[in-house]
């Protein structure tokens, strides 16, 4: 590199040779790189491209209907479809039911919607209410008060053999696949 | 004998060749002034983090990194492992005072002039490393696995949902799958123990080949101001006039520094123990209330006190404008004066962070704006309040017990706090304005009509309005009066 200046034209060739042999090993190794690259981002974003299409969620069963009863809302918890072996107990999840009437029901996400803390339901007051910054809900899961800028999430439930069973599978965010399949957002005040 | 070391220790040094450039090092001339107790952060920060790798590894040795068994192994750390308690204690409380002495030292560079030409990138490279130091914290209330952390972990996914388009994504890609699990905590210790640590140990080798390099900065003198055409000349003839070699005229303050932190940060793992874990990470108990670490705790409350319509784009842009603002600061004050005592703007800037961060951090102490969960069960109705009450007034107090208006209104000092105190609602509200309050709600309350029934509402208004000081009157609306007395006017109450 230092005798750059000072070369003679007949060293000329033989270093723009080497020269030459010095790009092809970049170029070598920028493909090995790159061969290397592809399964390797591919496995890093693996738990994105196996969300997209809804890859995580499915049909989960909550209980029987008659552990419902009608007018009252109950905590139901169900596993994550979705199960590793280092889960332990965090593949399960809990949620809010909320039966009408018959077969009328509301399924409520835990995680408040504004920062994901679980909310608990105060049957006397008819309102769920978040520890962590002071969210409340409406029994319907429309939004009562304090930060949040839209009601509860719901999962999407159905009735079968007499179980009610809610489509789950992802964390409840803003965003998620699964706040977008109830398609009504409970309307926001404010 | 001490010939013989002398031979063993050439034989070494004629194939490592490194004795000559440490000693150069070590022996490198710096202003006299600077051998400040002021100059002895950096290093501190320095030891606290190799603290920190020595504990870390320690815990290691024990630590399950498994969403199942996490949390078990903290316990067996905390209790069956012979002073597990400690060694856990001991990374904790290192992890509180690393955060503390780099934010202490990146104060002391910013009001000493350090950032200024030529320790630009140094500066950078040192945001870099409060970056990573914060990360390493969060990522350590993760590993963590409790309670607090899974819900922790909910929070951040949350505010990571809020990214425009790509939300869904990041949070799956942070979380490691569609929910938070087994993958999540794996991914966290891969963060916590091999890239961040990693990063870490790169650039904090950077920042001291700079210091190195480009010498400490003088002690700023006011009126002797920075400029690049002739700083670096001025700098070496301040070193050679009045400079004296680092070892050992300065380095025995960061010595003695550097042993007191080790102290302290074991004498508080001794005497406060170590943090947590709290509940079992189960998404399934739902009685809990998770709260952040110390250094997040002014976040948690700025995310409950920021209007709704503000917080996304303060979570978003805010942090992209501060880290701006960091990163370009060596830029836009390169040059120019170094004193604090002649840059009053910057001494007002920390002094205004500091108080914000302090402020925010006292509210998340007793989190005014969380309603007590269990307020309505457990702080009762002080009898004083219901004394020489009508059996219409205290069938409201029973009412206020039980749909659970104490979990957000206090009655003498006990109760929630997220709803003003109503020890003298009477005062401030009339009948007709308490009935539309509880019933409509408003100005963040909830609306209670349709779990009042009429009676219920009759009841509570009633227990409401004795709610006033002895001596003065409950608030009544005046046009009322009128409106009764007076025929011409009907309806004057607006």
């Amino acid at each position: 590199m230092a005798t750059k200046p000072a070369l003679a034209p007949s060293t000329d060739t033989t270093m723009s040779r080497r020269g030459f042999f010095m790009k092809l090993g970049i170029l070598f190794n920028g493909l090995a790189a790159s061969v290397l690259a592809i399964p390797i981002v591919e496995y890093l974003f693996s738990s994105i491209t196996r969300g997209r299409a809804n890859g995580y969620l499915s049909w989960v069963p909550l209980g029987k209907l008659s552990e419902f009863p009608e007018g009252e809302t109950r905590l139901a918890t169900f596993q994550n479809p979705y199960v590793m072996p280092s889960d332990g107990k965090t593949a399960d999840t809990a949620c809010w039911v909320r039966r009408i009437a018959g077969e009328q029901f509301q399924v409520f996400a835990i995680n408040c919607a504004h920062l994901g803390c679980p909310v608990r339901w105060f049957p006397q007051s008819g309102l769920f209410m978040c520890p962590c910054h002071g969210g409340a809900y409406y029994r319907d899961g429309s939004r009562a008060s304090g930060p949040p800028e839209r009601g509860l999430f719901e999962y999407p439930y159905k009735i079968e053999n007499g179980l009610i069973t809610i489509q789950a599978g992802e964390l409840p965010t803003p965003g998620a696949a699964i706040a977008e399949l109830t398609g009504e957002k409970p309307p926001c005040v404010s | 004998m001490r010939v013989m070391i002398r031979s063993v220790g050439e034989w070494f040094d004629r194939r490592l060749q490194l004795a000559a450039p440490i000693r150069e090092m070590a022996e490198h001339p710096v202003p006299r002034n600077t051998a400040s107790w002021w100059y002895v952060f950096g290093s501190a920060a320095l030891t606290v983090f190799l603290l920190q790798i020595v504990t870390g590894i320690l815990l290691a040795l024990i630590y399950v990194p498994s969403g199942a068994e996490a949390w078990s192994s903290l316990q067996a750390l905390n209790h069956d492992v012979a002073l597990g308690w400690f060694i856990r204690a001991m990374h904790g409380w290192g992890s509180n005072f690393m955060v503390a002495i780099v934010l202490i030292h990146m104060v002391q560079v910013f009001l000493f002039g350090a950032y200024k030409f030529p320790r630009e990138l140094t500066w950078i490279i040192g945001v870099f490393l409060l970056l990573m130091t914060l990360g390493m914290a969060f990522s350590g209330q993760v590993l963590r696995f409790d309670q607090d952390a899974y819900w922790g972990l909910g929070i951040g996914a949350s505010i990571a949902s809020r990214v425009p388009i790509l939300g869904p994504a990041v949070v799956k890609l942070m979380l490691g799958g569609p929910i938070i699990a087994g993958a999540t905590l794996s991914r966290f210790f891969a963060l916590h123990v091999f890239v961040i640590p990693g990063l870490l140990i790169g650039f904090v080798c950077l920042h001291l080949l700079m210091v190195l390099k480009l010498g400490i900065n003088e002690w700023p003198m006011p009126g002797r101001i920075v400029k690049r055409a002739t700083y670096t000349n001025e700098y070496h003839e301040l070193t050679k006039k009045d400079g004296a070699p680092f070892v050992p005229y300065a380095v025995w303050k960061d010595m003695f520094f550097a042993a007191f932190i080790i102290l302290a940060v074991a004498a508080c793992a001794l005497y406060f123990g170590p943090f947590g874990p709290t509940g079992r990470p189960d998404p399934t108990i739902i009685q809990t209330v998770p709260k952040p670490d110390y250094f997040f705790l002014w976040l948690y409350a700025l995310l409950s006190l920021l209007p709704p319509s503000l917080e996304t784009p303060a979570l978003l842009i805010g942090p992209v404008v501060v880290l701006a603002a960091l990163l370009l600061l060596p830029f836009l004050s390169g040059e120019g004066e170094k004193s604090w005592k002649r840059r009053p703007i910057a001494v007002l800037t920390v002094l205004l962070i500091a108080i914000i961060l302090g402020t925010f951090t006292h509210l998340a102490g007793f989190t005014p704006w969380s309603p007590h969960m269990n307020a309505w069960s457990s702080d009762p109705v002080p009898a004083r309040y219901i004394h020489d009450s009508t059996a219409l007034e205290r069938q409201g107090a029973l009412v206020f017990q039980v749909k659970q208006c104490r979990n957000c209104h206090s009655l003498g000092e006990s109760g929630g706090q997220r709803g003003p105190a109503l020890d003298s609602v009477a005062v401030r509200l009339t009948q007709d304005q308490l009935i539309r309050q509880v019933i409509q709600g408003g100005g963040n309350m909830p609306a209670y009509g349709k779990n009042l029934s009429p009676a219920e509402t009759t009841a509570l208004v009633a227990f409401l309005e004795t709610l006033h000081p002895k001596g003065q009157a409950p608030a009544r609306d005046a046009s009322r009066d009128v409106a009764f007395t007076n025929e011409n006017q009907p309806g004057a109450k607006p």
